[in-house]
């Protein structure tokens, strides 16, 4: 997981100079000329060009056109519903994520390592996989269709829909970044928090939290990054219906598709600025988990 | 107060870390629980705090069958080998913690908690400390403010689980001539974990060692070092050479050797079975001269002239090749000896403790 690897502490620079000063250990710098062009080259065609011509595709048409797309009545909605989908996702998954890695970092049981297959499950599934098995549930030939339509419930091709695909598919982020930390850490502080009289809540309030809180909020950013960004499950059960079940990602499709360039590209720098957001705020997470990790 | 505990059984999957064990702790004493890892010590600790759950057998807090309480009701102080003090807070917070924790109705306020918490940071002499945060103090320290924190909710009993383990040698020997003193000032009934009989021996009034999740032997530090009830206590306390033979009326049969012993303190061990005899160091003196038949045969290896007392390192001969001995004596005895590396000479025990090898099997019968 690219998530894990990233939130190792960094801090190595000064050994990691040395090692490279050091001519006994340092590369010969052809290699290092070499590898660093690679890596630079495949980054800026792979990475920055393309966040660039979002950028530029957006405001050919000048920032009038430009702003008239973000202010259609359509796109709004699409920001509206991705805001809110994010927003009922995120906490369902912060409340999942604390539990199964409570669970599974604190206890013995049995399962436990079918568990932490499931937990993965979201990754390892196609999207458009997760959004067919919806409908294959919820949709008016599924299972509970027919259940659903007698009581007037509608959950494929409406909000519902889309928060359950999303929430599915953002399951593992909390998760997998709480249960290294917290089967790190181990349980002794919480052991002494309840022999020095602490009840449960007050245990997890005090003790389990704060010390989770940097890899939380660290999962929670990924978490929401994938929430706003999940294209292929929302767009099965989305039904694509404009200004209601619309998210931004298709609604950028829908405008691609209509060749209006100029509007396509608008939304999508929308999505390319909240990234670029994200990667902001994981930076200063990660900064500060750094630091804190280095004063403990 | 005191604390009992009956017939407790605990087993992890097929290992035994607790087989049927019995004990009492007297109110206000300080015992040891000594014994080699995996012997069951540090179950019985945590058993006894209620953090683990015996499988079968009760404990009696003040009498009081305590197997159904909570953890945070059973009123005891419980200090961890790594300390466990809350990393976020500093050494203040880690110590008000269990005050702050209590219900509203019993909560003290705050002023009488900054009093408490400063009086208990007195008392373990940090309490220039008491706004760092614990990743800024040494071992010693934190430990020191982890009991501070265990002894701010007023326990009943204290409950040390390998306190000074993670430390190094010179600040654990001071802290536990400081923890020896504190009990001394709070008379609290304490109990501690340990693998390292000093230890036990120096700080504790009373020592529990175990084995495979048995007790082997409780008593006083004298006792358990001087009369060892057991082959595996004689092993475990101190230095010791064990020598393997047969028995039969006033002797030990090693080869060709005998070994006297005072038949009086074994007469229920059957004649003619396999038994472990034990002599410390400086219960076994050398003769030189080698055609005297008592004792037993060994070479001189080497001979350590430092200390108090100097120390001889010896081979055995014969029937005893490949086993070490190793003898303590007066440096006088040394001199007078005037021992060369590679000398024969007969080792005499002045006190031999013989226990059988297989007890409860018919003896005699493997040789």
């Amino acid at each position: 997981m690219n998530a894990v690897v990233a939130s190792l502490p960094g801090g190595r620079t000064s050994s990691q100079t040395r090692f490279e000063r050091n001519s006994a250990t340092a590369e010969q710098s052809w290699v290092r000329a070499v590898v660093l062009t690679l890596a630079l080259v495949f980054f800026g065609l792979f990475l920055l060009l393309p966040l660039i011509a979002v950028f530029v595709e957006a405001l050919r048409k000048g920032l009038e056109v430009y702003w008239t797309a973000l202010a259609d009545a359509d796109a709004l909605a699409a920001v509206r519903l991705t805001l809110l989908t994010a927003l009922i996702a995120l906490p369902l998954n912060l409340v999942f994520g604390v539990a199964a890695a409570w669970a599974i970092a604190r206890f013995e049981f049995r399962g436990k390592h079918l568990l932490l297959t499931l937990i993965d499950l979201p990754f390892s599934v196609s999207p458009v996989i997760v959004g067919l098995m919806y409908v294959l549930l919820f949709g008016a030939h599924g299972w509970f269709g027919s259940w659903l339509a007698e009581h007037d419930i509608r959950i494929i091709f409406a909000v519902p829909g889309i928060v359950l695909a999303t929430v599915f598919v953002t399951f593992p982020f909390v998760a997998r970044e709480l249960i290294p930390l917290m089967q790190a850490q181990g349980k002794e502080e919480e052991e002494a928090a309840v022999v020095l009289g602490a009840r449960g809540w007050q245990v997890f309030w005090y003790v389990t939290l704060p010390n989770i809180k940097w890899g939380l909020l660290y999962g929670v950013i990924l978490c929401n990054a994938r929430a706003m960004g999940e294209f292929g499950a929302v767009s099965v059960v989305s039904g694509h219906i404009r200004g209601l079940t619309n998210t931004m990602p298709l609604h950028v499709e829908i405008l691609y598709n209509e060749y209006n360039f100029a509007a396509a590209f608008a939304v999508a720098s929308l999505l390319a600025l909240l990234a670029l957001l994200t990667l902001v705020i994981k930076t200063w997470v990660e900064h500060r988990t750094h630091t804190s990790g280095h004063r403990h | 107060m005191s604390i009992q505990v009956r017939n407790l059984q605990k087993r992890f999957g097929d290992f035994t870390a607790l087989a049927n064990v019995s004990l009492d702790f007297p109110a206000g004493e300080l015992v040891a629980l000594l014994g080699p890892s995996g012997c069951g010590k540090t179950t019985l600790l945590r058993i006894i705090a209620g953090l683990e759950q015996a499988d079968s057998g009760q404990v009696l807090l003040e009498g009081a069958d305590a197997s159904d309480t909570h953890v945070r009701e059973r009123q005891v102080g419980f200090v961890f080998q790594h300390y466990a003090l809350f990393r976020h807070m500093t050494v203040f917070d880690n110590v008000a913690f269990g005050l702050r924790m209590r219900p509203r109705s019993t909560r003290p306020d705050e002023a009488t908690i900054r009093r408490k918490v400063m009086e208990l940071l007195e008392l373990v002499q940090l309490a220039w400390l008491a706004d760092r945060f614990p990743a800024q103090l040494s071992g010693g320290q934190r430990q020191r403010i982890a009991l501070a924190r265990a002894l701010a909710v007023e326990p009943r009993v204290l409950l040390l689980d390998e306190p000074f383990g993670a430390l190094d040698a010179q600040v654990r020997k001071e802290l536990r001539r400081w923890l020896r003193k504190l009990h001394d000032e709070l008379h609290i009934t304490s109990i501690f974990v340990t693998h390292d009989q000093e230890e036990a021996l120096e700080v504790a009034d009373r020592v529990v060692l175990m084995d495979h999740g048995k007790v082997e032997q409780v008593g006083s530090p004298e006792q358990v070092y001087n009369q060892p009830a057991t082959p595996f206590v004689y092993g475990f306390l101190g230095s010791v050479n064990r020598i393997h033979g047969q028995f039969d009326a006033g002797h030990v049969r090693v080869g060709d050797d005998r070994l006297p012993h005072s038949p009086a303190s074994h007469n229920d061990i059957r004649h003619g079975s396999d038994v472990q005899a034990f002599v410390r160091p400086h219960e076994l003196d050398i003769v030189t001269d080698t055609d005297s038949r008592a004792g037993i045969a060994a070479r001189v290896d080497r001979v350590l002239r430092f200390g108090s007392s100097a120390r001889v390192e010896l081979d055995g001969v014969d029937s005893l090749s490949g086993q070490r001995f190793e003898v303590e004596l007066p440096d006088s005895r040394l001199y007078a000896l005037d021992l060369q590396a590679g000398q024969n000479v007969r080792l005499l025990p002045t006190r031999l403790a013989v226990f059988e090898s297989n007890p409860g099997l018919p003896g005699g019968k493997t040789a």
